[in-house]
């Protein structure tokens, strides 16, 4: 009985302490609300909504701490049920979903907001899984990632300005001038360890963005580059005209023109995209190379003594992954026309980060459902206006008390000697 | 028989501190090799100079390896384990998040990437790729079944009790083909049960694999029992070579190491 009232007192104690610190950040943030009044900016105090707030918070730290004392002081434990489940079903839980975005477009619910937003998460699926060869698997903190998206899609812009390249040329040339940028980068970074590394990333992906600002005549500085050239269906250009002697896609396909179709087409292109990062990705993790980084992740002075050199693993895995940014990178540039440094900020790599991290490191399904969590439901709950930054921070910490490793953080060995249990 | 591993003049030194002072001995391919002292004695220096983890301030380390003679001293860190010296640590090193066979699979690495054509190969499902990966599950099998430790193949290899732990890492460390294993403290926190089957395992790598062993133990018995030459080491000095029973009878071993005075007193 002690144990329990005593339980209870650290509990409400708990709770009293968050209620403290939400009065703390609501005070100012929510309790002093300006209004304009003739021209004049009088403060409106709202004691009511932080009364509010104080309140939730400490009737929910008030309910978590109760929970976790009831399921045992040590909350980070293996697979959860959920977890499990979706690991026993993951055999037909990936194929059903490439299956449902493969059909997406054509749902009846899907307009053109729904595909849209279907083209923003797929590009941010691509350049989790990206990361998540450099972050999930070789253990390398990389908090400068969007400088290869950034990259990649100056590259497309470049190439399509100078030189008249279409998208699929410079497809390919993003992700070889990324994974360059990587090698380049890699070469005097990857001797660092952690933190130290982590910082001169974060640092590289600043100077390549303040590079683009600054150097006006090649990158046009924040006026960003514009008229970047939309990719075409084997040459034949989604436009309601084309120029003389080229068929537009809509008459090939003996479709009625609809701006609509662009759309579509640009869904499908980031969706083989992302899918061929996938298998990548999978088959990377089971060859020599995939299991070298996860050595070094796990213990990199072992490593060296198996004879692994630890810089060209380090290496490959900073270009593959560059590679792969640099591919989004392009898509990105292509699909919005026009690009400028603001599309490239630290947030952005801190975005892909928390996707990688919240996945789960090392599950791309897990990558998968954090970020129809992260970017998927803040786009669709535009509606909410500003309260849709808040349901998100709610959500993140739920999820990050109730599975503090990420979504799916269970790690399948990548071969068994005996069936699988 | 000429000598696997030649040590010649091999010096230390950290700033002011002399940690191997002078020390040369030689191993053969056919023995177990013990370096022996006590705490601070300069043993695992020693070793991190031999394994390529530092670069010696002064001296030689010269393997007759299957690539012929080969300086050391000269290479860095990650070509030594491909001329054949693998190591194991005094602190326990695996991969703790890997399963065990995965830990002997990355002990192969070498081969595995050029059968995967340096990855470009292996990323397009070649034949020869499966072929050779099969190979390298058969040889992980047959040095987890050497250790005793084929049912734990698929497990967590940082889930396993400290002494199977121990024979991974050894297995792991075979994996890599080695002519010369070093071992540190392999008996370092093991029951005598455990003790005795660590003893078979290396009596097998000595008699059937063509391996020399050099060991670092403190552990007078265990080296008494397992080694077939020892060597004896005191403040970075060398001051005793020999076998089993010429070192136990050593006037400056029983001195220095076993503590003579404390037992008179």
């Amino acid at each position: 009985m002690a144990e329990t009232s005593g339980r209870f007192a650290s509990a409400i104690k708990e709770a009293l302490l968050a209620g403290l610190l939400a009065a703390v950040l609501a005070l100012p943030i929510i309790g002093l609300k300006t209004v304009d009044r003739g021209g004049r900016l009088i403060i409106d105090p709202q004691w009511t909504a932080v009364a509010w707030c104080i309140g939730i918070v400490i009737l929910g730290r008030l309910l978590v701490a109760l929970w976790r004392s009831r399921a045992g002081a040590d909350v980070v434990k293996g697979p959860g049920r959920i977890a499990l489940a979706f690991q026993a079903q993951g055999k037909w839980l990936g194929p059903l979903l490439i299956g449902f975005a493969a059909i997406l477009p054509f749902m009846p619910f899907a307009d053109r907001q729904i595909i849209d937003v279907g083209i923003v998460v797929l590009t941010y699926v691509m350049l989790a899984w990206g990361l998540n060869i450099v972050v999930g698997l070789a253990g390398l903190l990389d908090l400068g990632f969007v400088a290869f998206y950034a990259v990649g899609a100056y590259t497309v812009a470049l190439f399509a300005l100078h030189l008249d390249l279409g998208f699929w040329v410079a497809l390919p040339l993003a992700g070889v001038f990324a994974a360059l940028f990587g090698v380049l980068l890699g070469f005097p970074v990857l001797r660092l360890r952690g933190d130290y590394f982590a910082i001169v990333t974060l640092g590289f992906g600043e100077i390549i963005r303040i590079v683009l600002i600054n150097w006006v005549e090649v990158t046009g500085g924040p006026q960003g580059l514009g008229n970047i050239p939309r990719p075409t269906l084997f040459g034949m250009p989604f436009a309601r005209t084309a120029p003389p002697g080229v068929t537009p896609a809509h008459e090939f396909l003996g479709l009625e023109f609809n701006p609509v179709h662009r759309v579509i087409f640009f869904y499908y292109i980031i969706l083989v995209l992302a899918l061929l990062t996938a298998a990548i990705a999978i088959r990377l993790r089971r060859l020599p190379i995939g299991r070298a980084w996860e050595a070094l992740r796990e213990n990199d002075i072992a490593a060296q003594a198996l004879g692994i050199n630890r810089t060209n693993a380090k290496l490959a895995a900073f270009a593959i992954g560059a590679a792969i940014a640099g591919f989004a990178g392009s898509f990105f540039g292509t699909r919005q026309g026009f690009i400028s440094p603001e599309s490239f900020t630290f947030i952005e790599s801190a975005i892909i980060l928390a996707i990688v991290v919240l996945g789960g490191m090392g599950s791309l399904l897990g990558i998968v459902i954090a970020t129809v969590l992260i970017i998927g439901l803040p786009e669709l709950f535009r509606d909410l206006q500003e309260f849709r930054m808040l349901g998100f921070g709610a959500a993140m910490v739920l999820i990050m008390i109730w599975r503090p490793r990420g979504i799916l953080s269970h790690r399948e060995p990548t071969v068994r000697l005996g069936a699988k249990p | 028989m000429t000598a696997l591993l030649t040590v010649e003049h091999l010096t230390m030194r950290f700033g002011g501190l002399t940690a191997v002072d002078d020390v040369s001995f030689t191993a053969l391919a056919s023995d177990i090799t013990g370096v022996i002292g006590p705490n601070g004695a300069g043993k695992t220096t020693c070793f991190n100079c031999i394994t390529g983890f530092y670069k010696p301030t002064v001296g030689q380390v010269t393997l007759a390896g299957r690539n012929g003679i080969v300086q050391l001293e000269q290479l860095p860190g990650a070509k030594i384990a491909r001329q054949g010296v693998a190591r194991t640590f005094q602190n326990i090193r695996l991969f703790d998040g890997m399963t065990v066979l995965e830990n002997l699979l990355v002990a192969q690495h070498h081969a595995l990437m050029r059968a995967s054509g340096f990855t470009v190969l292996g990323l397009i499902g070649w034949p020869g790729y499966t072929r050779a990966e099969r190979a390298a599950i058969d040889k992980a099998r047959y040095w987890l079944q050497q250790a005793g430790l084929e049912a734990e193949a698929d497990r967590e290899a940082g889930t396993l009790p400290y002494g199977a732990q121990r024979r991974v890492e050894i297995a792991r460390a075979m994996c890599t083909d080695p002519v010369l294993l070093c071992l540190d403290e392999p008996a370092a926190g093991l029951n005598p049960r455990e003790s005795a089957d660590l003893n078979q395992l290396l009596y097998t790598i000595r008699d059937q694999h063509t391996c020399g062993i050099l060991l670092i133990e403190h552990d007078m018995s265990v080296v008494m029992t397992v080694c077939d030459h020892i060597v004896v080491l005191d403040y970075g000095r060398k001051i005793a070579d020999g076998t089993p029973a010429e070192v136990k009878a050593d006037p400056a071993v029983i001195r220095a190491y076993l503590g003579e005075d404390e037992e008179a007193a």
